[in-house]
C-alpha cells in the first residue's frame, strides 16, 4: 500500500483546505477512501453518528499535482483509512502560503498520514513542517460498509434557498427548538417550521425550482404524478441541519435536497470539483 | 542608599522595586498587553518581599494607549499599616488614580541559574520563532526543542504520558541554522518546556522587535530565554522536563513518583506557603549544583548609582525551580515552574542617558547624590 500526493498550486491548496474544513465540521472521524482518480470522505449511518451519513467525492486531478496510489492489492486498487479530519484541517491551516504540500501514507509508530509542508523562509533552505496524523487502515473485508449510498426514492426534490439565508434562519430557530420540520413541494416551495408549546415559527421560501430527475430507465419519474402543491415533510434534528449549513465555506454551484416523507432528507451540494451528499434521518 | 522591596507577583510574575532611588519597576504581562509602565520609587523601606496577585497589579496598567497619553508618573509604595501596596498614577490635569492592592508577606526568593553554564545557545529574531510555533495547536502545553551539531533546530509537540501516541497528531518543524543569528551547539540535545510561557515571551519580544537568546543544556536543566534592549533585559527561566532514561539523571534526585512528566517538588518544608495554591507562588529551591561565582547568594541588586535623566532600572528577584536537590513535600500540580523577571542593565549603562527614542515618562525623583 502506498500513497503519495503533492499540491503545488496555492489556489488548489486553498480549495482543498476548505473542503477539509467542511468535512471536519461534519464528522469527528470519517473514512478516507483513495482510488486512482478520486478521494472520498465517507461517514456511514451508524448509531454513533446519530444516523447521519455523508459521502463526499473529489477528483484528485483537480487538486493534486502528483498523485500516486497503490492499493492493498492489484484487483482491489484502493485504500481505506479511518481518520480524524480535524487533524488534517489543523495541519493545513498554517500551510496556506506553502511552496508545496505533500501528503503521504507512512508507518511511524503506527500508520500515519504525513503532511509535509514546505514553507518559504528567508534562509537558503526552506522550512519544513511535518505533521504525522495517525490513521487506521480499514481492512478489505469491511470495505462493503462504505459503499456509495443510493439516491432514495424521494417524494419531492427541490433546490435549496441561498445557503447563507437558510443558515441564518435555522440558527435562530435552533434557540427555540431541537427539531425542525422541513417540508417542500413540486411547486418550488419550501417551509422550515418549528413548533413548541409557546410558539411556532415558519419561514416560507418560494420560487426555488425543482430539479428534473430522470430515472435510469428513462421513464418518467414517479414524482410527476404527485400533486405539485402537496408537501413532503420530515422532522429532523436542527443541529444536524445547522452543522451542514454552517460547515459550508463556499457557496455551492448547485444545492438541492430530496425528501422522503417522514423518513429521510438527502442533501446534495455540488461544487465544481467536489460533490457532497449528506443524509439526515427523520426523527420518530 | 537603596532599600529593596521585592514584590513577588503571583502566577509567576515577579516585580521588584528598589525604593529610595532611581528605580522603576516593570511588570510584564505574558500576553499581548506587555507594556512598560515607568515608575518612580521614593521613600525608604526595609527589605521585604510581598506577594501581590498579578491580575490586580496588571489591572492597574491595563490600558497601555491611555496610560501613555495620560500618566505622568507612577508611584509605588507600601502601606504596611493597611497591608496595602499602593500604586498611584499621577495623570494629566491633576488627576491621581490610587490603587490599593492587598498583599501577602512572603520570603525573598532568588533565582539560581547561570546562562554561561549552558552548553547550547541559539539566537534569533523573535519573528522567526513566532512563525515556528504558529504551527502548533494553541492549547498545546509543552514543546520539545531539539538541536544537533549539524545545525538543525527542530520544534516538536510533546506528548505526555496521558496522551495516546496512536491517536495524537505529532507536528515537527525543522529550521536550518541560517535562520538564526547564532547557533552554538555542543552536542545533540533536546529540551522540553512550557509552550504557553514561551509564546508569551515571544509575543512580547515580537512586539518590541527583539532578538531572543535561548540558553539550554540537557533535559532537566533549566532553559534560559533572554531578550535585551538598551533599556531592559529580560530573563525567562523555564524548567525543562527531565529525561527519565538519561544517565545524566544522576543529580536529579527529586521526587520521581511520576518521572515521565517531571513533576517538580515544592519548596523546603519551612516555606510559608507549601500548602497554598502552588501555581501562585514561586518556590525557592536548594540547589546542589555549582552555579559558579556569577550569582551571589543574597539578592543580587547592583550598586545604586545616580542616573541623570530618567533611566529606568529595575531589579527583581525570582525563584527558580531546579530539579536538583531532593526535597520532601507534595508535588505541585503544575509540571513546570517558570519565572519571569526584568532587570535592566545598570552598571554598564550607569551615567548614560537613555536613547533619544525612548519615551521618557517619568523622572527620577531624586537628584544626583
Amino acid at each position: 500500500m502506498r500513497f503519495r500526493a503533492k499540491i503545488v498550486d496555492v489556489a488548489c491548496l486553498n480549495h482543498f483546505t476548505r473542503v477539509i474544513n467542511t468535512i471536519a465540521k461534519l464528522a469527528k472521524t470519517c473514512t478516507l477512501r483513495l482510488t486512482v482518480d478520486k478521494l472520498y470522505f465517507i461517514l456511514t449511518d451508524k448509531v454513533a453518528n446519530g444516523g447521519v451519513s455523508m459521502w463526499c467525492e473529489l477528483s484528485q486531478g483537480n487538486f493534486f499535482d502528483e498523485f500516486q496510489m497503490e492499493g492493498v492489492a492489484a484487483e482491489y486498487n484502493e485504500i481505506y483509512l479511518e481518520l480524524t479530519p480535524e487533524n488534517l484541517s489543523r495541519a493545513l491551516k498554517t500551510a496556506q502560503n506553502a511552496k508545496t504540500v505533500k501528503i503521504k501514507l507512512t508507518n511511524k509508530h503506527c500508520p500515519c498520514l504525513t503532511v509535509a509542508v514546505e514553507l518559504p523562509s528567508l534562509s537558503s533552505s526552506s522550512r519544513i513542517v511535518t505533521h504525522d496524523i495517525p490513521v487506521g487502515v480499514i481492512p478489505r473485508r469491511l470495505w462493503n460498509d462504505f459503499r456509495e449510498p443510493s439516491v432514495p426514492d424521494f417524494d419531492v426534490s427541490i433546490y435549496l434557498p441561498v445557503l447563507k439565508t437558510m443558515k441564518s434562519v435555522v440558527e435562530r430557530m435552533k434557540n427555540l427548538s431541537n427539531c425542525i420540520m422541513l417540508e417542500a413541494n413540486l411547486n418550488g416551495e419550501m417551509n422550515l417550521k418549528i413548533e413548541t408549546d409557546l410558539v411556532s415559527v415558519t419561514t416560507h421560501f418560494k420560487g426555488l425550482g425543482n430539479p428534473p430527475w430522470v430515472s435510469e430507465d428513462g421513464s418518467q419519474n414517479s414524482t410527476q404524478d404527485r400533486d405539485p402543491e402537496s408537501m413532503a415533510e420530515a422532522r429532523i434534528d436542527i443541529r444536524k441541519l445547522l452543522q451542514l449549513l454552517a460547515g459550508q465555506q463556499v457557496n455551492p454551484t448547485k444545492a438541492l435536497c430530496n425528501i422522503v416523507s417522514k423518513r429521510i432528507v438527502h442533501f446534495i451540494l455540488l461544487h465544481e470539483e467536489v460533490s457532497l451528499q449528506y443524509f439526515i434521518p427523520a426523527l420518530a | 542608599m537603596g532599600k529593596n522591596l521585592g514584590v513577588n507577583l503571583q502566577d509567576s510574575w515577579v516585580l521588584s522595586l528598589a525604593l529610595g532611588g532611581e528605580l522603576a519597576s516593570h511588570g510584564y504581562s505574558r500576553g499581548a498587553e506587555s507594556h512598560f509602565p515607568s515608575c518612580v520609587a521614593g521613600g525608604a523601606g526595609g527589605d521585604r518581599v510581598v506577594s501581590v496577585p498579578s491580575q490586580s497589579f496588571l489591572g492597574v496598567f491595563r490600558s497601555l494607549p491611555s496610560l501613555e497619553k495620560t500618566v505622568e508618573k507612577c508611584l509605588i509604595s507600601l502601606n504596611p499599616q493597611a497591608s496595602r501596596l499602593v500604586v498611584q498614577l499621577h495623570c494629566k490635569y491633576g488627576v491621581t488614580k490610587t490603587h490599593n492592592l492587598s498583599f501577602q508577606e512572603c520570603e525573598l526568593l532568588q533565582a539560581v541559574f547561570n546562562k554561561e553554564l549552558c552548553t547550547n545557545t541559539l539566537r534569533a529574531p523573535a519573528r522567526v520563532l513566532v512563525d515556528a510555533v504558529v504551527h502548533f495547536p494553541v492549547m498545546l502545553a509543552e514543546v520539545t526543542l531539539g538541536v544537533s551539531p549539524a545545525g538543525k533546530v527542530s520544534f516538536r509537540n510533546y506528548l505526555d504520558e496521558d496522551t495516546e501516541p496512536n491517536r495524537t497528531m505529532v507536528t515537527e518543524l525543522c529550521l536550518s541554522e541560517d535562520e538564526f543569528q547564532d547557533v552554538q551547539v555542543q552536542q545533540q540535545s533536546h529540551v522540553t518546556f512550557c509552550l504557553k510561557e514561551f509564546r508569551g515571551l515571544l509575543s512580547f519580544a515580537e512586539s518590541s522587535n527583539l532578538l531572543l537568546n535561548i540558553h539550554f543544556d540537557s533535559p532537566g536543566r533549566p532553559a534560559i530565554f533572554t531578550l535585551s534592549d538598551p533599556l531592559l533585559e529580560v530573563h525567562l527561566v523555564l524548567a525543562t522536563l527531565s529525561d527519565p532514561n538519561s544517565s545524566s539523571q544522576v543529580r536529579s534526585t527529586t521526587l520521581q513518583a511520576q518521572p515521565a512528566n517531571g513533576a517538580f517538588p515544592p519548596a523546603t518544608p519551612d516555606d510559608d506557603f507549601t500548602g497554598d495554591d502552588i501555581d501562585s507562588f514561586m518556590i525557592a529551591m536548594e540547589t546542589t549544583c555549582k552555579e559558579g561565582p556569577g550569582l551571589p547568594s543574597s539578592p543580587t541588586f547592583p550598586q545604586r548609582r545616580p542616573h541623570p535623566g530618567a533611566a529606568l532600572e529595575s531589579e527583581s528577584s525570582a525563584m527558580e525551580s531546579d530539579l536538583e536537590g531532593a526535597v520532601p513535600g507534595t508535588p505541585p500540580q503544575k509540571k513546570f515552574r517558570s519565572l519571569f523577571f526584568g532587570s535592566v542593565l545598570t552598571q554598564s549603562q550607569a551615567g548614560t542617558h537613555p536613547g533619544p527614542s525612548q519615551d521618557v515618562l517619568a523622572e527620577d525623583s531624586e537628584g544626583e547624590s
